[in-house]
């Protein structure tokens, strides 16, 4: 850290040169440029000329984009209760396997992760269709009069944004969880706690910053879905990024698109900061932690 | 024991859940009718026939490989220079590009679409090949960034200490004790890019939807004209091929501290 100072910052600018280069090129121009086109003016034949205007900021205030943006809050934030509440518990009992079992249930969850929100939407479409869906089962079982479609609609948007959550949510809490202290659980059980009793008045209660920094992850991770509420919900499901695109593409009007991106990212911005000082505050007490990811 | 059987019914329920859509997804693709049925009816894989001999789709596999292949490959030049400066001279320059190769995965993909749009359209390259390819390694740069830098991180300084007494310089020691110990790491981050590149939907529309079709594309496009058995076939294909990828990760690397997990010998 200290002898070499010189040859040690020559070495490193010659390294980072590269990706310096590369990063100020196609990140922070594209970024930059966004920013810009959001005070341009829209000209009505679906151009734009170059203008320093704050309509497009002053439009985000209209009735319709602020009740897309709160429906959009509403929708990601039911997705991360729902999925913290079920994938705390579940990432609890991952960490506490073999590590065989582990590496199993990993392989299954990023795959599920990894895979296009193209795919899982369509699946889900089919899984709730007519034909092919759920429905069937009470059909054959006497119980419906015929197999119903239960897709598209708010339902099938909420079930399908909490299954492209979900694996998500369980590597978030992945990290805090298997590094929990195992002597923690044992302790408890030792004074005569139930292992539920431990669970919940032990290893929830430590956890509390993973679990709210997981909160907070979800929420922006599910505010970015795209496919899902166009292929399971209908119009007045969609989401911001939905509506992102469609000013961008459908509506040729790329001003608006990026003052609403601009919206987005700084709430996002915003709430990953926070995420970051709760990591930072948690890792305070112990030596060798690291802020989140 | 009433316990063991709630974990074990609760354990089973999660793992319905999750494999239910896949499940139904495969057994509509073997339809031997051009109608999306479940329980199939007869049993055909003329649907996954079509997807390596139809022109149409035949392209979109093509696009879909090369732009992973390639942007996997452009995350990771990427990503390892940046790794090694923090790992190797602790900079706060590095740690700030390491922030800013991070930022666009946590925040919601389509601000970074919706930059790469204006940007490539601004720049008169809207629609290439090559700007998707740029698009998605950017966007990917995080992966490989991530488990590189686990990879220099569980090094040991030892094997550094000892190569330098006996004399190597900055550039042998890289190229023949720190490259060769971060190579897993390296092809894991390199896996990880190339099934996200495979699979990502909204950048490479946004950048070059019209004119670039890759499979999530192709398939999306195709979900408003209705559905053919050729679309689940994509599905399953895509299926297995991110399961295999994955699961040679943890066959062959250390996923649970990829994951963050400490590895039994911290």
């Amino acid at each position: 850290m200290s002898d070499a100072a010189i040859p040690k910052q020559r070495g490193a600018a010659a390294v980072l040169a590269y990706p310096t280069a590369v990063l100020a090129v196609f990140l922070l121009l594209p970024f930059g440029t966004m920013v810009a086109m959001s005070f341009y003016r829209r000209i009505p034949d679906g151009t734009f000329e170059a203008a320093f205007i704050f309509d497009n900021y002053v439009n985000l205030l209209r009735p319709f984009f602020v009740g897309n943006a709160a429906h959009s809050l509403a929708v990601a934030g039911t997705v991360a209760v729902v999925c913290v509440l079920l994938a705390f518990p579940f990432t609890y009992l991952l960490t506490r396997m073999r590590r065989r079992g582990q590496i199993v249930w990993l392989v299954f969850l990023l795959g599920i992760l990894a895979l296009s929100e193209v795919f899982i939407g369509f699946s889900w479409s089919v899984l709730l269709s007519r034909t092919a869906g759920v429905s069937n089962v009470p059909f054959w079982l006497g119980l419906l009069e015929k197999p119903v479609s239960l897709s598209p609609s708010g339902l099938a948007m909420m079930l399908g944004l909490c299954y492209l959550a979900f694996p998500y949510t369980v590597l978030v809490l992945f990290p805090s969880l298997s590094r929990l202290d195992p002597s923690l659980p044992e302790a408890a059980r030792t004074m005569g706690s139930s292992p539920l009793g431990a669970f919940f008045r032990v290893i929830v209660p430590v956890s509390r910053p993973a679990i709210l920094a997981a909160l907070i992850m979800v929420f922006v991770f599910t505010l970015g879905a795209f496919v899902i509420p166009q292929v399971l919900g209908k119009p007045q499901h969609w989401t911001l990024a939905v509506h992102i695109t469609d000013a961008a593409l459908n509506r040729a009007n790329v001003p608006a698109a990026a003052a609403m991106s601009m919206a987005l990212l700084a709430a996002s911005l915003a709430l990953v900061a926070l995420t970051a000082w709760i990591g930072q505050r948690k890792a305070g007490g112990k030596a060798g932690g690291k802020a989140g990811r | 024991m009433s316990g063991r059987i709630a974990r074990l019914l609760f354990l089973g329920m999660i793992a319905v859940t999750l494999a239910l859509p896949l499940f139904v997804i495969s057994g509509v693709s073997v339809n031997e009718k051009r109608r999306l049925l479940f329980p199939p009816q007869g049993f055909s894989l003329k649907w996954y026939g079509d997807l390596f001999t139809s022109e149409s789709w035949l392209g979109a596999v093509f696009n879909s490989l090369s732009i992973a292949v390639l942007a996997a490959l452009l995350a990771c030049s990427i990503a390892l220079p940046i790794a090694y400066a923090l790992w190797r001279y602790g900079l706060f320059y590095a740690r700030a590009l390491y922030a800013m190769g991070i930022a666009p995965f946590i925040l919601p993909p389509v601000i970074t679409a919706l930059g790469f749009l204006v940007f490539w359209t601004t720049a008169g390259f809207y629609g290439q090949f090559w700007a998707v390819v740029v698009s998605h390694g950017i966007f990917l740069v995080t992966l490989p960034l991530i488990s590189i830098s686990l990879g220099f991180e569980s090094i040991d300084r030892e094997h550094l200490d000892a190569a330098q007494t006996l004399g190597a310089d900055e550039a042998t020691l890289f190229r023949t004790v720190t490259l060769p110990m971060v190579v897993p790491y390296l092809v894991s981050g390199y896996a990880f890019a190339f099934v996200l590149s495979l699979n990502e939907y909204i950048i490479a529309y946004m950048v070059a939807g019209f004119t670039v079709e890759t499979l999530p594309i192709k398939v999306f496009n195709a979900l408003r004209y209705g559905y053919t058995p050729v679309m689940a076939s994509v599905a399953v294909v895509f299926i297995c091929v991110t399961l295999f990828v994955f699961g040679l990760v943890g066959r062959y690397g250390d996923l649970p501290r990829l994951l963050g997990a400490w590895s039994p010998k911290d």
